[in-house]
């Protein structure tokens, strides 16, 4: 029981995360991580990426987006720190960091997306 | 009296390095691959801080966009894009590693299968830009 029993749920996450992320997030950071600030594109006004963000599908959209990418990151990001530094005997400690962390995300994007105003 | 085998360890493991992974060029990928998952994670930080400065109001995102053209922000970013794009092409060439699929007992060939991918990324990311873009 235990961790055994949680793996392929969390692989199931982490790899859905992944596809998520990969599909997703490259065009987000290069739009608003890089082109937005830089001036290379005009963004979108405050008004219209509120008025998106007010609909239901583009904030179950995000919900999903922000959950499925962090138990991505939680998933790996355990691993790196098991193999990369050969930290394996800190695994309570790196589980709780790891998934806690995603599971705290996931419930502040939850909170957030709540209700726009 | 102790004998001398009581002093030798059961199982002989050899000290592996910390930084193992620097050695060779497909270690370092792995750990390249792995550690994209940081930048995924601060992906979502910044996009949680969007909307939060959505939420507060015109001056609070106005000042979060002002905020994000700081070189050290750019910079960061641009570190993000690196790894996300990084992920993008790793995850999309290991699929055909993970799912082998036959038909009529032949394999399909890996073209077959991480194609769509990479056409459903285009796609995708012009929609989602397009989105953006109009408004």
């Amino acid at each position: 029981m235990g961790k055994r029993s949680n793996e392929p749920f969390l692989w199931l996450l982490f790899s859905a995360g992944g596809m998520l992320a990969a599909i997703l997030i490259p065009i987000h950071v290069f739009l608003f991580g890089l082109a937005f600030p830089l001036g290379w594109l005009h963004g979108p006004s405050y008004q219209s990426l509120l008025e998106l963000l007010k609909q239901p599908l583009t904030r179950l959209y995000f919900f999903v987006l922000c959950t499925l990418s962090l138990f991505h990151w939680a998933h790996r990001f355990r691993y790196t720190l098991y193999d990369g530094l050969q930290i394996k005997h800190l695994d309570e400690l790196i589980n709780t960091f790891c998934y806690g962390g995603a599971a705290l995300g996931t419930v502040l994007a939850a909170y957030l997306l709540w209700r726009i105003p | 009296m102790a004998g001398p085998t009581e002093y030798l360890p059961k199982t002989f493991r050899p000290r592996v390095s910390t930084y193992w992974w620097l050695g060779r060029w497909s270690y370092l990928k792995f750990i390249l691959r792995e550690l994209s998952s940081i930048f995924i994670a601060w992906f979502v930080i910044l996009t949680l801080l969007q909307i939060s400065a959505l939420k507060r109001g015109p001056a609070d995102y106005v000042q979060l966009q002002e905020w994000l053209r700081r070189p050290i922000l750019v910079a960061l970013n641009a570190l993000s894009l690196f790894f996300v794009v990084f992920h993008t092409v790793t995850w999309f060439n290991l699929a055909p590693k993970a799912m082998s699929i036959r038909v009529r007992g032949k394999p399909v060939s890996n073209l077959l299968i991480t194609a769509p991918n990479y056409l459903a990324w285009l796609a995708i990311s012009a929609a989602v830009a397009w989105l953006l873009l109009r408004g």
